[in-house]
Protein backbone atom coordinates (compact mmCIF):
# COMPACT_ATOMS: atom_id res chain seq x y z
CA UNK A 1 0.00 0.00 0.00
CA UNK A 2 1.31 3.42 -0.78
CA UNK A 3 0.29 4.92 2.52
CA UNK A 4 2.10 2.65 4.46
CA UNK A 5 5.16 3.29 2.59
CA UNK A 6 6.90 5.93 4.32
CA UNK A 7 6.18 3.83 7.65
CA UNK A 8 7.85 0.62 5.89
CA UNK A 9 10.94 2.44 4.66
CA UNK A 10 11.99 4.28 8.26
CA UNK A 11 11.26 1.20 9.81
CA UNK A 12 13.04 -0.74 8.17
CA UNK A 13 15.93 1.50 7.55
CA UNK A 14 16.22 2.99 11.27
CA UNK A 15 14.52 0.20 13.26
CA UNK A 16 14.46 -3.33 11.48
CA UNK A 17 18.29 -2.80 10.25
CA UNK A 18 19.52 -1.93 13.53
CA UNK A 19 18.02 -4.93 14.88
CA UNK A 20 19.49 -7.41 12.15
CA UNK A 21 22.77 -5.28 12.98
CA UNK A 22 22.72 -6.37 16.00
CA UNK A 23 22.92 -9.78 15.32
CA UNK A 24 25.58 -9.60 12.94
CA UNK A 25 27.88 -7.34 14.86
CA UNK A 26 27.73 -9.31 17.72
CA UNK A 27 29.46 -11.86 16.49
CA UNK A 28 32.34 -9.70 14.82
CA UNK A 29 35.47 -8.48 16.70
CA UNK A 30 34.33 -4.49 15.70
CA UNK A 31 36.43 -1.77 16.72
CA UNK A 32 36.87 1.61 16.24
CA UNK A 33 40.59 1.67 17.43
CA UNK A 34 43.39 -0.93 17.05
CA UNK A 35 44.63 -3.22 14.65
CA UNK A 36 41.08 -4.66 14.91
CA UNK A 37 39.40 -1.71 13.07
CA UNK A 38 40.81 -2.31 9.78
CA UNK A 39 39.34 -6.02 9.40
CA UNK A 40 36.29 -6.93 11.22
CA UNK A 41 36.60 -10.49 11.23
CA UNK A 42 33.43 -13.18 11.98
CA UNK A 43 34.85 -14.69 15.75
CA UNK A 44 31.17 -16.58 16.32
CA UNK A 45 30.63 -16.91 19.70
CA UNK A 46 33.77 -15.67 21.31
CA UNK A 47 32.29 -11.93 22.29
CA UNK A 48 29.22 -14.32 24.62
CA UNK A 49 32.16 -16.44 25.83
CA UNK A 50 33.88 -14.04 27.17
CA UNK A 51 30.85 -12.14 28.09
CA UNK A 52 29.70 -14.79 29.87
CA UNK A 53 33.27 -14.99 31.49
CA UNK A 54 32.88 -11.15 32.36
CA UNK A 55 32.61 -10.55 35.79
CA UNK A 56 32.15 -7.78 35.08
CA UNK A 57 29.14 -8.32 32.94
CA UNK A 58 27.83 -10.84 35.65
CA UNK A 59 27.39 -8.25 38.02
CA UNK A 60 26.38 -5.78 35.97
CA UNK A 61 23.02 -8.59 34.81
CA UNK A 62 22.57 -8.50 38.64
CA UNK A 63 22.46 -4.48 38.86
CA UNK A 64 20.10 -4.41 36.59
CA UNK A 65 17.72 -7.16 37.80
CA UNK A 66 17.46 -5.41 41.28
CA UNK A 67 17.39 -2.25 39.03
CA UNK A 68 14.38 -3.60 37.60
CA UNK A 69 12.85 -5.21 41.02
CA UNK A 70 13.33 -2.43 42.96
CA UNK A 71 12.76 0.53 41.14
CA UNK A 72 9.59 -0.95 38.49
CA UNK A 73 8.75 -3.92 39.88
CA UNK A 74 8.18 -2.74 43.56
CA UNK A 75 9.08 0.61 43.78
CA UNK A 76 7.14 2.28 40.96
CA UNK A 77 4.25 -0.28 40.54
CA UNK A 78 3.22 -0.14 44.46
CA UNK A 79 4.20 2.92 45.08
CA UNK A 80 1.78 4.34 42.59
CA UNK A 81 -0.91 1.38 43.74
CA UNK A 82 -0.83 2.94 47.08
CA UNK A 83 -1.41 6.53 45.81
CA UNK A 84 -4.06 6.03 44.02
CA UNK A 85 -6.07 4.05 46.10
CA UNK A 86 -5.56 6.32 48.91
CA UNK A 87 -6.34 9.39 47.08
CA UNK A 88 -9.85 7.41 46.26
CA UNK A 89 -12.81 9.26 47.27
CA UNK A 90 -10.81 12.25 48.37
CA UNK A 91 -11.56 15.35 47.85
CA UNK A 92 -11.18 16.41 44.38
CA UNK A 93 -9.81 19.61 44.96
CA UNK A 94 -6.84 17.86 47.21
CA UNK A 95 -6.59 14.87 44.84
CA UNK A 96 -5.56 17.56 42.03
CA UNK A 97 -3.04 18.84 44.54
CA UNK A 98 -1.26 15.70 45.45
CA UNK A 99 -1.47 14.58 41.87
CA UNK A 100 -0.05 17.29 40.27
CA UNK A 101 3.10 17.31 42.70
CA UNK A 102 3.33 13.38 41.75
CA UNK A 103 3.39 13.90 38.30
CA UNK A 104 5.47 17.18 38.26
CA UNK A 105 8.36 14.44 38.69
CA UNK A 106 7.13 12.43 35.77
CA UNK A 107 6.99 15.41 33.46
CA UNK A 108 10.83 16.73 34.32
CA UNK A 109 13.27 15.28 32.06
CA UNK A 110 15.27 12.23 33.22
CA UNK A 111 18.64 14.56 33.00
CA UNK A 112 16.43 17.21 35.21
CA UNK A 113 15.42 14.43 37.86
CA UNK A 114 19.12 13.31 38.09
CA UNK A 115 20.13 16.56 38.95
CA UNK A 116 17.58 17.24 41.29
CA UNK A 117 18.20 14.33 43.34
CA UNK A 118 22.29 14.52 42.80
CA UNK A 119 21.65 17.91 45.06
CA UNK A 120 19.08 16.10 46.99
CA UNK A 121 21.25 13.96 48.34
CA UNK A 122 24.44 15.70 48.25
CA UNK A 123 26.85 15.68 50.99
CA UNK A 124 25.70 19.37 51.97
CA UNK A 125 22.11 18.79 50.59
CA UNK A 126 18.42 18.69 51.76
CA UNK A 127 18.50 15.46 52.87
CA UNK A 128 21.17 15.88 55.11
CA UNK A 129 20.35 18.96 56.37
CA UNK A 130 16.97 16.89 57.23
CA UNK A 131 19.01 14.31 59.03
CA UNK A 132 21.01 16.38 60.95
CA UNK A 133 18.14 18.38 61.97
CA UNK A 134 16.92 15.30 63.48
CA UNK A 135 20.07 14.46 65.39
CA UNK A 136 21.35 12.47 62.38
CA UNK A 137 25.37 12.37 60.87
CA UNK A 138 24.72 13.12 57.22
CA UNK A 139 25.94 9.97 54.45
CA UNK A 140 27.09 10.60 51.24
CA UNK A 141 24.01 8.95 49.69
CA UNK A 142 25.64 8.91 46.26
CA UNK A 143 28.93 6.82 47.56
CA UNK A 144 27.93 4.97 50.03
CA UNK A 145 24.79 3.88 48.39
CA UNK A 146 24.61 4.15 44.89
CA UNK A 147 22.06 2.03 44.29
CA UNK A 148 19.73 2.76 46.84
CA UNK A 149 19.80 6.47 44.89
CA UNK A 150 19.52 5.78 41.37
CA UNK A 151 16.52 3.76 42.51
CA UNK A 152 14.96 6.08 44.77
CA UNK A 153 15.33 8.99 42.05
CA UNK A 154 13.56 6.60 39.37
CA UNK A 155 11.11 5.41 41.47
CA UNK A 156 10.22 9.49 41.76
CA UNK A 157 10.74 9.88 37.87
CA UNK A 158 8.36 7.03 36.94
CA UNK A 159 5.78 6.89 39.92
CA UNK A 160 3.33 8.87 38.59
CA UNK A 161 2.59 6.74 35.52
CA UNK A 162 1.23 3.77 37.28
CA UNK A 163 -0.65 5.99 39.92
CA UNK A 164 -2.46 7.85 36.59
CA UNK A 165 -2.92 3.89 34.89
CA UNK A 166 -4.45 3.05 38.41
CA UNK A 167 -6.55 5.52 38.56
CA UNK A 168 -7.99 5.11 35.79
CA UNK A 169 -8.61 1.12 36.69
CA UNK A 170 -10.28 1.70 39.91
CA UNK A 171 -12.70 4.66 38.70
CA UNK A 172 -13.58 1.87 36.10
CA UNK A 173 -14.58 -0.44 38.68
CA UNK A 174 -18.10 -0.13 39.04
CA UNK A 175 -19.44 1.10 42.97
CA UNK A 176 -22.62 -1.70 42.49
CA UNK A 177 -20.18 -4.47 42.59
CA UNK A 178 -18.45 -3.86 45.85
CA UNK A 179 -21.62 -2.22 47.51
CA UNK A 180 -23.26 -5.80 46.57
CA UNK A 181 -20.04 -7.52 48.40
CA UNK A 182 -20.48 -5.06 51.57
CA UNK A 183 -23.75 -6.37 51.51
CA UNK A 184 -22.97 -10.01 51.30
CA UNK A 185 -20.86 -9.30 54.52
CA UNK A 186 -17.01 -8.91 53.14
CA UNK A 187 -14.81 -6.98 55.16
CA UNK A 188 -12.98 -3.64 53.52
CA UNK A 189 -9.85 -6.06 53.18
CA UNK A 190 -12.02 -8.82 51.52
CA UNK A 191 -13.41 -6.43 48.93
CA UNK A 192 -10.10 -5.08 48.24
CA UNK A 193 -8.68 -8.44 47.08
CA UNK A 194 -11.11 -10.59 46.49
CA UNK A 195 -13.33 -8.15 44.44
CA UNK A 196 -11.27 -4.99 43.44
CA UNK A 197 -8.30 -6.18 42.81
CA UNK A 198 -9.14 -8.91 40.72
CA UNK A 199 -10.80 -6.23 38.35
CA UNK A 200 -8.17 -4.22 37.72
CA UNK A 201 -5.97 -7.05 37.94
CA UNK A 202 -4.98 -6.86 34.15
CA UNK A 203 -4.19 -3.02 34.24
CA UNK A 204 -1.47 -3.88 37.02
CA UNK A 205 -0.11 -6.29 34.91
CA UNK A 206 0.18 -4.69 31.64
CA UNK A 207 1.31 -1.38 33.71
CA UNK A 208 4.06 -3.75 35.41
CA UNK A 209 5.52 -4.49 31.77
CA UNK A 210 5.11 -1.18 30.35
CA UNK A 211 7.17 0.23 33.62
CA UNK A 212 9.42 -2.97 33.39
CA UNK A 213 10.72 -2.18 29.81
CA UNK A 214 10.47 1.34 30.62
CA UNK A 215 12.82 1.03 33.06
CA UNK A 216 15.42 -1.78 31.03
CA UNK A 217 16.70 1.59 28.77
CA UNK A 218 17.34 3.87 31.42
CA UNK A 219 20.45 5.12 30.78
CA UNK A 220 20.49 9.04 31.32
CA UNK A 221 19.39 9.55 34.60
CA UNK A 222 22.18 7.13 36.33
CA UNK A 223 25.06 8.28 33.87
CA UNK A 224 24.08 11.80 34.94
CA UNK A 225 23.66 10.79 38.53
CA UNK A 226 26.70 8.35 39.21
CA UNK A 227 27.94 7.38 35.35
CA UNK A 228 28.35 3.99 36.69
CA UNK A 229 30.36 4.41 39.41
CA UNK A 230 31.69 4.97 42.21
CA UNK A 231 33.37 1.95 40.61
CA UNK A 232 31.08 0.21 38.63
CA UNK A 233 28.64 -0.08 41.50
CA UNK A 234 25.72 1.38 39.33
CA UNK A 235 26.91 0.10 36.14
CA UNK A 236 23.59 -1.63 34.59
CA UNK A 237 23.20 -3.06 31.53
CA UNK A 238 22.67 0.20 29.43
CA UNK A 239 26.05 1.90 30.84
CA UNK A 240 27.93 -1.16 30.33
CA UNK A 241 26.94 -1.25 27.15
CA UNK A 242 27.50 2.01 26.59
CA UNK A 243 31.52 1.82 28.04
CA UNK A 244 32.16 -1.40 25.93
CA UNK A 245 31.12 0.65 22.97
CA UNK A 246 31.89 3.81 23.34
CA UNK A 247 34.34 4.38 25.66
CA UNK A 248 36.49 0.83 25.29
CA UNK A 249 35.53 1.28 21.66
CA UNK A 250 35.02 -2.71 21.71
CA UNK A 251 31.34 -2.48 19.17
CA UNK A 252 31.70 -5.98 18.88
CA UNK A 253 31.25 -7.07 22.31
CA UNK A 254 28.99 -3.45 23.19
CA UNK A 255 26.53 -5.09 20.51
CA UNK A 256 26.87 -8.74 22.13
CA UNK A 257 25.63 -6.43 25.35
CA UNK A 258 22.68 -4.90 23.49
CA UNK A 259 21.83 -7.86 22.03
CA UNK A 260 21.28 -9.54 25.58
CA UNK A 261 19.36 -6.24 26.54
CA UNK A 262 17.29 -7.02 23.38
CA UNK A 263 16.22 -10.12 24.37
CA UNK A 264 15.55 -9.56 27.66
CA UNK A 265 13.20 -6.83 26.23
CA UNK A 266 11.77 -9.22 23.82
CA UNK A 267 10.79 -11.80 26.28
CA UNK A 268 9.18 -8.96 28.26
CA UNK A 269 7.18 -7.59 25.27
CA UNK A 270 5.76 -11.14 24.48
CA UNK A 271 4.77 -11.62 27.98
CA UNK A 272 3.18 -8.03 27.73
CA UNK A 273 1.47 -8.90 24.37
CA UNK A 274 0.37 -12.38 25.49
CA UNK A 275 -0.94 -10.61 28.71
CA UNK A 276 -2.57 -7.65 26.83
CA UNK A 277 -4.80 -10.32 24.69
CA UNK A 278 -4.57 -8.10 21.61
CA UNK A 279 -7.96 -8.55 19.25
CA UNK A 280 -6.73 -6.52 16.35
CA UNK B 1 -17.58 2.24 51.68
CA UNK B 2 -17.44 3.32 54.59
CA UNK B 3 -14.06 4.56 56.11
CA UNK B 4 -13.20 5.68 59.89
CA UNK B 5 -12.32 9.11 60.66
CA UNK B 6 -9.59 8.01 61.93
CA UNK B 7 -8.45 6.14 58.78
CA UNK B 8 -9.40 8.99 57.01
CA UNK B 9 -7.00 11.31 58.83
CA UNK B 10 -4.17 8.22 58.33
CA UNK B 11 -5.18 8.74 54.58
CA UNK B 12 -4.12 12.49 54.49
CA UNK B 13 -1.43 12.46 56.50
CA UNK B 14 -0.31 9.42 54.78
CA UNK B 15 -0.58 11.10 51.27
CA UNK B 16 0.55 14.74 52.41
CA UNK B 17 4.17 13.10 53.86
CA UNK B 18 4.40 11.14 50.12
CA UNK B 19 3.59 14.39 48.57
CA UNK B 20 6.14 16.13 50.71
CA UNK B 21 8.52 13.75 49.94
CA UNK B 22 7.85 14.27 46.22
CA UNK B 23 7.97 18.28 46.47
CA UNK B 24 11.02 18.26 48.15
CA UNK B 25 13.84 17.91 45.32
CA UNK B 26 11.33 19.90 43.06
CA UNK B 27 11.61 22.79 45.18
CA UNK B 28 15.05 22.70 45.18
CA UNK B 29 15.64 23.36 41.71
CA UNK B 30 12.49 26.37 41.78
CA UNK B 31 13.76 28.05 44.55
CA UNK B 32 17.96 27.54 43.85
CA UNK B 33 17.18 28.95 40.00
CA UNK B 34 15.89 32.43 41.67
CA UNK B 35 18.84 32.33 44.18
CA UNK B 36 22.28 33.77 43.26
CA UNK B 37 23.64 31.93 46.17
CA UNK B 38 22.20 28.89 45.73
CA UNK B 39 23.83 25.80 47.22
CA UNK B 40 23.06 22.27 46.94
CA UNK B 41 20.25 22.21 49.97
CA UNK B 42 17.16 23.78 49.32
CA UNK B 43 16.80 26.99 51.07
CA UNK B 44 14.30 30.40 49.87
CA UNK B 45 16.20 32.99 48.54
CA UNK B 46 17.39 35.95 50.62
CA UNK B 47 16.53 37.98 47.35
CA UNK B 48 14.97 36.91 44.88
CA UNK B 49 16.59 37.38 41.39
CA UNK B 50 16.42 36.67 37.46
CA UNK B 51 20.14 36.85 36.95
CA UNK B 52 20.47 33.39 36.74
CA UNK B 53 18.37 32.93 33.21
CA UNK B 54 19.44 36.28 31.84
CA UNK B 55 22.81 34.84 32.35
CA UNK B 56 21.73 31.58 30.67
CA UNK B 57 19.40 32.92 28.18
CA UNK B 58 22.16 36.21 26.90
CA UNK B 59 25.07 33.31 26.17
CA UNK B 60 23.89 32.82 22.53
CA UNK B 61 25.24 29.37 22.50
CA UNK B 62 22.38 28.62 25.06
CA UNK B 63 19.71 30.01 22.43
CA UNK B 64 21.18 28.00 19.91
CA UNK B 65 21.17 24.46 21.32
CA UNK B 66 17.22 25.49 22.63
CA UNK B 67 16.59 26.02 18.87
CA UNK B 68 18.32 22.91 17.87
CA UNK B 69 16.39 20.88 20.34
CA UNK B 70 13.45 22.70 19.27
CA UNK B 71 14.08 22.24 15.70
CA UNK B 72 14.64 18.33 15.96
CA UNK B 73 11.11 17.72 18.31
CA UNK B 74 8.91 19.27 15.93
CA UNK B 75 10.69 18.04 12.94
CA UNK B 76 10.34 14.89 14.82
CA UNK B 77 6.54 15.71 15.73
CA UNK B 78 5.48 16.63 12.31
CA UNK B 79 7.16 13.53 10.75
CA UNK B 80 4.91 11.13 13.15
CA UNK B 81 2.21 12.60 12.89
CA UNK B 82 2.20 12.72 8.85
CA UNK B 83 3.66 9.07 8.71
CA UNK B 84 1.36 7.71 11.13
CA UNK B 85 -1.19 9.13 9.68
CA UNK B 86 -1.15 7.41 6.37
CA UNK B 87 0.04 4.67 7.69
CA UNK B 88 -2.90 4.48 9.90
CA UNK B 89 -5.20 4.96 7.39
CA UNK B 90 -5.44 1.72 5.72
CA UNK B 91 -4.62 -0.30 8.94
CA UNK B 92 -7.78 1.34 10.13
CA UNK B 93 -10.15 0.92 7.07
CA UNK B 94 -9.29 -1.34 4.21
CA UNK B 95 -9.03 -5.51 4.98
CA UNK B 96 -5.39 -6.55 4.36
CA UNK B 97 -3.37 -9.33 3.61
CA UNK B 98 -0.64 -8.84 6.02
CA UNK B 99 -2.70 -6.41 8.44
CA UNK B 100 -2.39 -8.61 11.68
CA UNK B 101 1.49 -9.56 11.13
CA UNK B 102 2.05 -5.99 10.76
CA UNK B 103 0.01 -4.53 13.42
CA UNK B 104 1.59 -7.31 15.88
CA UNK B 105 5.48 -6.25 14.77
CA UNK B 106 4.60 -2.71 15.42
CA UNK B 107 3.27 -3.02 18.73
CA UNK B 108 6.04 -5.09 19.57
CA UNK B 109 8.46 -2.96 18.27
CA UNK B 110 6.61 -0.31 20.83
CA UNK B 111 8.09 -1.88 23.78
CA UNK B 112 11.87 -2.48 22.68
CA UNK B 113 14.08 -0.14 24.84
CA UNK B 114 15.88 1.98 22.45
CA UNK B 115 19.00 2.17 24.20
CA UNK B 116 19.61 -1.30 23.04
CA UNK B 117 19.93 -0.46 19.19
CA UNK B 118 22.01 2.51 19.85
CA UNK B 119 25.54 0.73 19.12
CA UNK B 120 24.70 -0.69 15.86
CA UNK B 121 22.49 2.57 15.11
CA UNK B 122 26.22 4.50 15.50
CA UNK B 123 27.80 1.68 13.47
CA UNK B 124 24.89 1.97 10.59
CA UNK B 125 25.38 5.91 10.84
CA UNK B 126 29.20 6.24 10.09
CA UNK B 127 28.85 3.47 7.27
CA UNK B 128 26.17 5.78 5.36
CA UNK B 129 28.27 8.46 6.36
CA UNK B 130 25.21 10.45 7.96
CA UNK B 131 26.27 10.90 11.64
CA UNK B 132 26.59 14.09 12.97
CA UNK B 133 23.80 15.56 11.18
CA UNK B 134 20.89 17.15 12.64
CA UNK B 135 18.72 16.25 10.00
CA UNK B 136 19.33 12.74 10.45
CA UNK B 137 19.03 12.25 14.08
CA UNK B 138 15.67 13.69 13.56
CA UNK B 139 14.74 10.95 11.32
CA UNK B 140 15.93 8.74 13.28
CA UNK B 141 14.05 9.56 16.44
CA UNK B 142 10.73 10.03 14.23
CA UNK B 143 11.65 6.31 12.75
CA UNK B 144 11.91 5.25 16.39
CA UNK B 145 8.81 7.22 17.60
CA UNK B 146 6.61 5.17 15.03
CA UNK B 147 5.51 2.04 16.14
CA UNK B 148 3.49 3.69 18.96
CA UNK B 149 2.18 6.85 16.92
CA UNK B 150 1.03 3.94 14.40
CA UNK B 151 -0.36 1.99 17.12
CA UNK B 152 -2.26 5.11 18.66
CA UNK B 153 -3.33 6.94 15.78
CA UNK B 154 -4.91 3.24 14.37
CA UNK B 155 -7.02 3.42 17.80
CA UNK B 156 -8.14 7.16 17.34
CA UNK B 157 -8.78 6.72 13.61
CA UNK B 158 -11.17 3.94 14.28
CA UNK B 159 -13.25 5.89 16.17
CA UNK B 160 -14.06 7.94 13.11
CA UNK B 161 -17.39 6.24 12.03
CA UNK B 162 -16.47 5.22 7.98
CA UNK B 163 -19.94 6.67 6.87
CA UNK B 164 -18.79 10.47 7.29
CA UNK B 165 -16.00 9.81 4.82
CA UNK B 166 -18.76 7.48 2.10
CA UNK B 167 -20.94 10.83 2.66
CA UNK B 168 -17.55 12.97 1.50
CA UNK B 169 -16.72 10.23 -1.11
CA UNK B 170 -20.20 10.57 -2.54
CA UNK B 171 -19.96 14.58 -2.72
CA UNK B 172 -16.79 14.00 -4.94
CA UNK B 173 -14.21 14.05 -2.38
CA UNK B 174 -11.01 11.98 -2.94
CA UNK B 175 -9.76 9.32 -0.73
CA UNK B 176 -7.02 12.05 0.58
CA UNK B 177 -9.14 15.08 0.76
CA UNK B 178 -11.47 13.27 3.04
CA UNK B 179 -8.50 12.39 5.31
CA UNK B 180 -7.43 16.28 5.15
CA UNK B 181 -10.96 17.31 5.65
CA UNK B 182 -13.23 14.48 7.41
CA UNK B 183 -10.62 12.29 9.17
CA UNK B 184 -8.21 14.67 10.19
CA UNK B 185 -10.56 17.35 12.29
CA UNK B 186 -12.21 14.54 13.62
CA UNK B 187 -9.08 13.06 15.07
CA UNK B 188 -7.55 16.83 16.12
CA UNK B 189 -7.34 15.81 19.72
CA UNK B 190 -5.85 12.48 18.98
CA UNK B 191 -3.52 14.14 16.68
CA UNK B 192 -2.46 16.50 19.32
CA UNK B 193 -2.04 13.68 21.94
CA UNK B 194 0.55 12.17 19.37
CA UNK B 195 2.55 15.03 18.54
CA UNK B 196 2.75 16.31 22.10
CA UNK B 197 3.80 13.01 23.01
CA UNK B 198 6.39 12.34 20.99
CA UNK B 199 7.83 16.34 21.13
CA UNK B 200 8.38 15.94 25.18
CA UNK B 201 9.62 12.37 24.89
CA UNK B 202 12.16 13.81 21.97
CA UNK B 203 12.74 17.43 24.14
CA UNK B 204 13.98 15.18 26.81
CA UNK B 205 15.85 12.81 25.21
CA UNK B 206 19.90 12.84 25.96
CA UNK B 207 21.35 9.54 24.74
CA UNK B 208 20.36 9.75 21.03
CA UNK B 209 22.28 13.60 20.35
CA UNK B 210 24.59 12.30 22.34
CA UNK B 211 25.57 9.78 20.84
CA UNK B 212 24.40 10.56 16.83
CA UNK B 213 26.20 14.04 17.05
CA UNK B 214 29.30 15.16 17.80
CA UNK B 215 29.99 19.20 16.70
CA UNK B 216 29.54 21.48 19.48
CA UNK B 217 27.45 23.59 17.40
CA UNK B 218 25.10 20.82 16.53
CA UNK B 219 23.94 19.96 19.52
CA UNK B 220 20.76 20.28 20.98
CA UNK B 221 20.09 22.13 24.69
CA UNK B 222 19.80 18.03 26.61
CA UNK B 223 23.44 17.64 25.67
CA UNK B 224 24.37 21.56 26.30
CA UNK B 225 22.82 21.25 29.69
CA UNK B 226 24.76 17.71 30.46
CA UNK B 227 27.99 19.67 29.56
CA UNK B 228 27.03 22.67 31.81
CA UNK B 229 26.67 20.04 34.38
CA UNK B 230 29.50 18.51 33.79
CA UNK B 231 31.81 21.83 33.66
CA UNK B 232 29.70 24.15 36.51
CA UNK B 233 27.34 21.78 38.17
CA UNK B 234 29.58 21.50 41.25
CA UNK B 235 30.10 24.99 41.54
CA UNK B 236 26.95 27.26 39.87
CA UNK B 237 23.61 25.47 41.37
CA UNK B 238 21.66 28.84 40.45
CA UNK B 239 22.55 29.11 37.00
CA UNK B 240 22.29 25.12 36.34
CA UNK B 241 19.03 25.36 37.96
CA UNK B 242 18.06 27.87 36.07
CA UNK B 243 19.05 26.59 32.99
CA UNK B 244 17.47 22.85 34.09
CA UNK B 245 14.29 24.89 34.38
CA UNK B 246 14.43 26.91 31.01
CA UNK B 247 14.80 23.09 29.32
CA UNK B 248 12.19 21.66 31.54
CA UNK B 249 9.53 24.36 31.04
CA UNK B 250 8.07 23.25 27.45
CA UNK B 251 7.32 19.77 29.15
CA UNK B 252 5.58 21.15 31.58
CA UNK B 253 3.70 23.86 29.22
CA UNK B 254 2.63 20.83 26.97
CA UNK B 255 1.53 18.53 29.63
CA UNK B 256 -1.27 20.59 30.36
CA UNK B 257 -2.27 21.05 27.43
CA UNK B 258 -2.38 17.27 26.87
CA UNK B 259 -3.80 16.72 29.66
CA UNK B 260 -7.31 16.56 28.82
CA UNK B 261 -7.38 14.40 26.16
CA UNK B 262 -4.27 12.45 27.58
CA UNK B 263 -6.47 10.94 30.45
CA UNK B 264 -8.28 9.21 27.92
CA UNK B 265 -5.38 6.83 26.86
CA UNK B 266 -4.44 5.65 30.54
CA UNK B 267 -7.19 3.34 30.55
CA UNK B 268 -5.14 0.62 29.35
CA UNK B 269 -7.66 -1.91 28.80
CA UNK B 270 -10.05 0.10 26.78
CA UNK B 271 -6.79 1.11 24.33
CA UNK B 272 -5.92 -2.84 23.16
CA UNK B 273 -9.49 -3.26 21.88
CA UNK B 274 -8.66 -2.80 18.06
Amino acid sequence: MLFLSPSWILLLLFFITPMLLTFGFAFTNLSLTGTDAANIQFIGFQNFANMFQDPEFRVSVFRTIVFLLFSAVIGQVVLGLIIALLMKEKRRGFRRFIGVIVIAGWVTPEIVVAFCWVAFLSDAGTFNSILQGIGFEPITWLFTFPMVSVIIANIWHGTAFSMMVFQAALDDVPKSVQEAAVIDGASRWQVFFRVTLPIVKGSIVTNMMLVTLQTLGVFTLIYTMTGGGPGNATQILPIFMYNQAFVNYQFGYGTAISLVLLVIGTIASLLYMRFMKVKL
Amino acid sequence: MKVSKKELVVHYLALVFLAICFLLPFLWLVFASFDQQATQAIKLPEKWTLDNFTAILSDPSNIRSFAIGLFISLGQATIVVIVAGLAAYPLSRYRLRYKRSFLLTILFMTSLPITAVMVPVYQLFLFLNIQDSIIFTTIFLAASGLPYAIWMMKNFMDAVPIELEESAWVDGASVLTSMRKVVGPLMLPGIFTIAIFTFTGSWGNFFVPYILLQTQEKLPASVTLYQFFGNYGIIEYGKLAAFSMLYTMPSIILYIFAQKYMSKGFSLGGASKG
